[in-house]
């Protein structure tokens, strides 16, 4: 029993060391975010390897989410005989759930997993030390583009994740299933509000690629400096963002849609 | 070595205590560099030889006591004039620390990059003047990945010339190299030390080899330094220290056994368990 307390102690303060050194690490980026101004090409360069080439990911699973939410829509309203509502449905459970939430998870897996790697690789084979000796700060030269580029590419796939959704769903209703074009539109403009519904998902990807950002350079940074530490990191910033993207989406989401 | 004037140091230690955790790895070291000389530090592997020259980076800060690096305390001094000495000194990584995204061009051109706002053309220049000195000028376009152990720390050594630093500190820049690459290396830390007028620091392990290039060597054990003189006086040393480690004795003031229960005793323990 004691040996149990002692365990739940150990972890918990262990817990507790980490928050405060992700926080304090947190600091030293906003600190160094300054320094980016004038040579916005760093960020540049990261915007391609972390927001480019995650778009193949994100827009082919955008759109077979889509597809797949277009079927399963229509098969629930046809048997109320609201599948013109199906535009609806899948609008808007792509912009204000599926698209910030799914991209974050699968942007965790492509971009933030590659960050910590890097990162962490980059520690262990001391180019970081490297940089530091040669007087450059690798927090302004590596960490900060990075984070940056993270937390600016994360809406932006949200964002073409429910487009490229709602055309698939588009494709599967519309397409295949003979739901009338016009009201597959219409009914999507009518009821989609653009503060309310738009703005909301843009605040949760906004938030999402912020966490993901942060967990993501921070594991990098902290990591064990060998091949058994990068690979925990690496394994930590996907399981750690889901878990911090999924609990803060509910938490967002009884805050924005209200009444829980 | 007689008392020098701290004008003529580049780097003077005193009283450095570091422990990691509950390990002492300095109890008490002092040591002085001399200005435009090869200074060696030996010792066996695990005496924090790496943590010394980290130490004199200002990369780590000790327990107590101090090291002047220009006659100012690296650990005390603000973050920029920390930067400000850095640019004065290079650490060549026993990995060679190079950026494995970058080629070679780019590598030796980053530190140029970082810190002056030179015109294309004239980084150029003096980016293959370095690799020239190095022999790699011809291995410019080529990636990190592509290059062997030797031609990586070659590479690495031009980079850390590329500022026109006072010091450089090579970590065990001998290790795992084949005999015509420690010779290689051997010949570019006498050069650049004597046509820059550099100061160097060598902590390796290779005795013969740093008997060869080095000016003045001290020897470290157990977290103190055990001897120091010329390469000639340390090879006449009765320190049995010295002796073991000059003449590669398997057994000596550093044991042969990690430090274990009674043979006799152990062998019957399993059988009584």
């Amino acid at each position: 029993m004691i040996d149990w307390f002692q365990k739940l102690g150990r972890s918990s303060l262990a817990l507790f060391e980490r928050l405060g050194r992700g926080g304090l690490f947190l600091m030293r980026v906003f600190a160094a975010i300054p320094s980016l101004v004038p040579r916005p090409r760093l960020v540049i360069i990261q915007l391609y390897s972390v927001g480019v080439l995650s778009m193949m990911l994100i827009v082919i699973s955008g759109l077979n989410v889509g597809m797949v939410l277009g079927l399963q829509g229509y098969n629930t309203l046809v048997d109320f005989g609201a599948e013109e509502s199906l535009g609806q449905v899948v609008a808007l459970s792509l912009v204000r759930e599926l698209g910030p939430v799914v991209a974050a998870l699968l942007f965790a897996g492509r971009a933030g997993s590659a960050l910590t790697a890097e990162i962490g690789l980059m520690k262990a084979t001391e180019q970081l030390s490297g940089m530091e000796m040669m007087a450059v700060d690798p927090m302004k030269r590596v960490i900060v583009p990075r984070f940056i580029a993270a937390i600016i590419s994360m809406p932006l796939l949200a964002a073409m994740f429910s487009a490229m959704g709602i055309l698939g769903g588009y494709f599967v209703g519309v397409g295949l299933l003979g739901v009338d074009s016009g009201a597959f539109w219409s009914q999507m403009q009518g009821k989609v509000d653009f503060y309310e519904d738009i703005m909301n998902g843009l605040v949760k990807s906004v938030v999402f690629g912020f966490v993901a950002a942060w967990i993501a350079v921070f594991e990098g940074y902290d990591a064990v400096p060998t091949t058994e530490g990068v690979s925990r990191a690496t394994t930590r910033t996907v399981v750690h963002t889901a878990f911090a993207v999924l609990g803060l989406d509910f938490i967002l989401t009884a805050l924005m849609f209200g009444s829980v | 070595m007689a008392e020098l004037h701290d004008d003529a140091l580049m780097v003077k230690i005193r009283d450095l205590r570091f422990a990691h955790g509950a390990r002492v790895i300095f109890d008490g070291v002092d040591i002085d560099i001399p200005r435009g000389k090869i200074t060696a530090i030996m010792g066996p592997s695990g005496t924090g030889k790496t943590t010394l020259l980290k130490l004199i980076g200002g990369q780590l800060a000790p327990s107590t006591g101090s090291v002047l690096v220009e006659g100012e305390d690296i650990h005390h001094v603000s973050r920029d004039d920390l930067y400000r000495l850095r640019k004065r000194m290079s650490l060549l990584f026993q990995t060679g620390a190079l950026f494995t995204d970058l080629t070679v061009f780019e590598n030796v051109a980053f530190p140029l990059r970082e810190h002056t706002h030179l015109p294309e053309s004239m980084l150029r220049d003096l980016v293959l003047m370095k690799l020239q000195v190095v022999g790699l000028r011809g291995a410019r376009d080529l990636m990190p990945a592509e290059l062997s152990g030797g031609m990586a720390r070659r590479v690495a050594l031009a980079r850390a010339i590329a500022l026109d630093p006072a010091m450089i500190m090579y970590d065990e820049p001998f290790t795992g190299q084949d005999p015509i690459t420690v010779g290689v290396i051997m010949q570019l830390i006498r050069m650049l030390n004597d046509t820059l007028g550099l100061t160097s620091i060598i902590v390796s392990h290779d005795v013969h080899e740093l008997s060869r290039v080095s000016d003045y060597m001290y020897m470290m054990a157990a977290g103190k330094i055990v001897g120091h003189g010329t390469p000639q006086e340390l090879g006449h040393s009765g320190s049995e220290w010295i002796r073991q480690f000059m003449g590669g004795l398997p057994d000596g003031p550093v044991p042969f056994h990690y430090p274990a229960a009674d043979y006799a005793q152990d062998l019957l323990a399993g059988v009584s368990a």
